[in-house]
């Protein structure tokens, strides 16, 4: 459902991500693990279309993002890592909103409203204004934004970040729940996450993959830690003295 | 569809949010406020509203203007919502124009909103109907070339009062080197400064503007205003794209 082939992003002299490959199949969950820096936004943000790509090709259920990016972008649920949104409208006015530029309307557009707030239970901020909203709400509006047109692909960049240690029980509940039937790729910092919610994990570290499996074999390949592997795979931004 | 969708979200921010309220109100407020005292409403005796009403426009418009749409590209770089438009399956420009849109329905409003004026000057006399209709049109166009030139600029920037002081500037800069007292000044250094007047009336917003007060909008004007607009819409989009290159 997601296949990048030969990734590349250059700011400058600079390769963001450099010649990066990967694949999501449906019913998969791609863990995207990496130090801050390390490209992990970047992909993501070239993988739903935000950013053009200096080189390689995405495609999206067999759509090309590069080629044909309207419709590759139809088959993306897209959560940004800082979860933006717009601080004057209501939870449900926001999502309708959204829902309307996804091509939903009338009666589908209700449904998808209503079913959006339930899966991330916002039935008692609906009303609310989003600009009144705590954290873990407006995290989870995002969320909820990005599951409107019921879409393929997930693509998810932090989508625990600054939740309680309950609402990322419940995130991560979704998740797993949303990858049986969909392929979601989502990045995390938290490496428990991998375990509790993925099927495969990459780390990307200065703009490459250094470690590729399940859970358990990248485990076997930090000897029994996932901490561990993360170390001895990724660089440190300041070396210990 | 979308640039629809885009327009009903914008129109009703500026309408949840204080702004249109404040623009509808201050612009009338200072408009009327002009044309009673510099403008000598009652002293002028004349059955119109170009002398005394529209010919300050301008000047409250290439301040009032910028205030409304300076948020426009601003915002959505500030709060990272331009990510979210960025990957909804739709087109760049119509999020543009529908923005865009927006901006002028509020300016429209707000124009629509002296309409006493109109009132007055019929209760004083016999006013031209096409001669108010064409100052309004002048007004309109103004704030259309204002608001996409504030749109442009509002696209480079995350920061709204960037946005607002260079907007503010080249709309300043615009309208002043139309004006005609700053015209006559440079016209005073010479004949070989003839050239140098005959540009600043073209490019000058005031000279094309002071044309429609008195009921001549000519196509000069109209192409060289719509000429700006779409410049400054177009250059909106590759703007915004190519900040993601």
């Amino acid at each position: 459902m997601i296949e990048v082939t030969g990734l590349t992003k250059r700011f400058g002299p600079k390769a963001a991500v450099d010649d990066l490959s990967f694949s999501v199949k449906k019913g998969e969950v791609l863990g995207f693990l990496g130090p801050n820096g390390a490209g992990k936004s970047t992909t993501m943000r070239m993988v739903t279309g935000f950013l053009p790509a200096t080189a390689g090709e995405i495609s999206i259920c067999d759509i090309s993002m590069i080629k044909n990016p309207e419709e590759a972008k139809r088959k993306i649920g897209y959560l940004p890592e800082s979860a933006p949104l717009y601080n004057d409208m209501s939870v449900q006015g926001f999502l309708k909103f959204c829902a309307s530029m996804r091509g939903l309307a009338g009666s589908k557009r209700r449904e998808a409203v209503a079913r959006s707030i339930e899966t991330c239970f916002l039935e008692s901020v609906a009303r609310q204004s989003i600009g009144t909203l705590s954290k873990g709400y407006r995290h989870r509006t995002c969320l909820a934004q990005s599951l409107l047109h019921d879409p393929e692909v997930l693509v998810l960049d932090e989508p625990t970040d600054g939740l309680d240690p309950n609402q990322k029980l419940e995130v991560r509940k979704l998740i797993k729940n949303l990858g049986k039937e969909k392929a979601i790729l989502f990045s995390t910092h938290i490496l428990e996450e991998v375990t509790a919610a993925c099927t495969r994990a990459v780390i990307v570290d200065q703009g490459i993959i250094v470690a590729d499996g399940t859970p358990k074999e990248l485990e076997a390949q930090g000897g029994g830690s996932l901490y561990d592997l993360f170390h001895k795979v990724t660089t440190f931004e300041t070396p210990a003295a | 569809m979308n640039m629809l969708t885009i327009f009903k979200r914008e129109l009703t921010s500026y309408f949840t949010q204080p702004t249109a309220y404040a623009i509808v109100i201050v612009f009338g407020f200072l408009s009327s406020l002009l044309a009673f005292t510099l403008g000598q409403f009652w002293n002028v005796a004349d059955a119109s509203l170009n002398g005394s009403f529209f010919v300050y426009h301008p000047l409250l418009l290439m301040i009032l203007v910028p205030a409304v749409s300076m948020r426009q590209w601003a915002d959505e770089h500030y709060t990272g919502t331009i990510e979210l438009l960025g990957t909804f399956p739709i087109k760049l420009r119509s999020a543009i124009i529908g923005k865009f849109l927006a901006s002028a329905v509020v300016w429209a409003l707000a124009l629509a909103l002296t309409f006493p004026m109109i009132l007055t000057v019929n209760y004083l006399g016999n006013p031209d109907p096409w001669t108010i209709f064409s100052g309004y049109l002048g007004s309109f166009l103004v704030c259309l070339t204002f608001l996409a030139i504030t749109t442009l600029v509002s696209s480079f920037t995350r920061d709204q009062v960037v946005a607002l002081i260079v907007s503010v500037a080249i709309c300043c800069l615009l309208t002043m080197i139309g004006w005609e007292p700053v015209i006559n000044e440079v016209r005073r250094t010479g004949p070989e400064a003839k050239g140098a007047v005959e540009l600043m009336t073209r490019i000058g917003i005031f000279s094309h503007f002071f044309d429609a007060t008195l009921g001549r909008i000519s196509y000069a004007s109209l192409i060289y205003l719509g000429g700006v607009i779409s410049v400054c819409l177009f250059g909106t989009n590759l703007a915004l794209k190519s900040q993601r290159a």
